[in-house]
């Protein structure tokens, strides 16, 4: 098989199949995969932060859960994707530290997961699965030939979505 | 007026060397005296990388380590990081607690504290340097821990960098002990506003 197509922070790709997507050690973002079930066109984008609007800096799109969803539904629409078959599977969102405090700004994860979901509620794109939220990091790979995507985390068995 | 890390030229990234520098230099020390044994410091590095890059320089995105955050306040804000290699944490504590360990499944309670003041102490030590050298404010929060993969716990300072730009800018540390293999890095990360204080503070601004 080919070499794995590898999605760094703040970034976004998108691809046909039989290509896997992969995104490294995830923590407070967001891996969001969408995927259509007919042509197998997929797309992956790690998000930092949950809204290109409350930052004055948001130039790359890749970076907010809002503006990467667009901008990846334009890119696979490219590949030959169907808008209105896309699907989703989001997985990280984690609170890697325990803060004690109830800060906003320290629950990043659950903000990006939050927005994340209600991007895709507001595109009517329905979630298939997510694998978010708790203290861990998770690598993730979706695998465009079967929409499978496969969560691993250090200490624990991988498990698919 | 400095808002954003392309503004920052040579000189700036000397200075900023310079307190990794003495930062680093009395850390070591303190973690020296903690555990009785000589502890090298490597030179500092100061560098801005863009997010993708940021998990290399702690040997990829799956690379599990230690990492001790702390949040900074005061006349300086942003974050406060010191990360252990897991085979360096492992040693560290061995050496503090008179163990043999070489899994994190098998640290107690105690062990993991043990780490956790490790971290406290010496980040003290580093930040009170910084804090005599620019005569500014630094008031460090409680330390949280946590034990994954680099990518994961490094995405929790790269959001705070996210927030004003598109790069994070490192000063890093590494130490170690020859013999020791107690390898670490400290990783100092202001926000944008901080920077402009400290450089200030030393007469430039």
């Amino acid at each position: 098989m080919n070499d794995k197509i590898k999605v760094g922070m703040a970034d976004l790709k998108s691809c046909k199949k039989p290509e896997v997507l992969t995104t490294l050690g995830l923590g407070s973002c967001v891996g969001i995969i969408l995927y259509d079930p007919v042509s197998k066109v997929s797309g992956l984008a790690h998000v930092m932060l949950p809204d290109s609007t409350q930052i004055r800096n948001n130039s790359n799109v890749a970076k907010f859960a809002d503006t990467a969803v667009d901008k990846l539904i334009d890119d696979m629409v490219k590949l030959g994707a169907n808008r209105s078959r896309l699907v989703s599977k989001i997985a990280g969102g984690a609170q890697m530290f325990s803060f004690d405090s109830a800060n906003e700004m320290m629950r990043i994860g659950e903000r990006n997961a939050k927005a994340t979901k209600a991007k895709l509620a507001a595109l009517g794109i329905r979630l298939l699965a997510e694998d978010t939220g708790k203290n861990y990091g998770r690598t993730i790979e979706f695998y465009s030939e079967t929409g499978d995507l496969l969560v691993k985390t250090i200490g624990k068995e991988p498990k698919t979505i | 007026m400095i808002d954003n890390y392309d503004n920052l030229d040579s000189m700036h990234l000397d200075l900023l060397r310079e307190i990794g520098n003495i930062g680093a230099g009395n850390a070591t020390t303190a973690l020296s005296q903690l555990i009785n044994k000589k502890i090298d410091m490597g030179i500092p590095v100061v560098s801005v990388l863009e997010f993708k890059e940021l998990a290399e320089v702690v040997g990829g995105e799956e690379n599990p380590i230690v990492g001790i955050l702390f949040g900074i306040e005061g006349e300086i804000n942003g974050m406060m990081m010191f990360v252990l290699e897991q085979a360096a944490a492992h040693n560290l504590v061995n050496i503090l607690m008179n163990k043999e360990l070489t899994d994190f499944n098998d640290f107690e309670e105690m062990d993991l504290s043990a780490l956790k003041e490790i971290g406290n102490i010496i980040t003290g030590a580093y930040l009170s340097s910084l804090s005599s050298l620019t005569s500014l404010k630094i008031v460090a929060s409680v330390p949280y821990m946590a034990i994954d993969m680099a990518g994961a716990i490094l995405s929790v300072p790269a959001i705070e960098f996210g927030k004003v730009g598109d790069r994070a800018l490192l000063i890093q540390t590494d130490f170690g002990g020859q013999k020791e293999n107690v390898f670490g890095y400290f990783i100092l990360i202001p926000d944008m506003p901080s920077y402009g204080t400290i450089l200030k503070s030393l007469g430039m601004g």
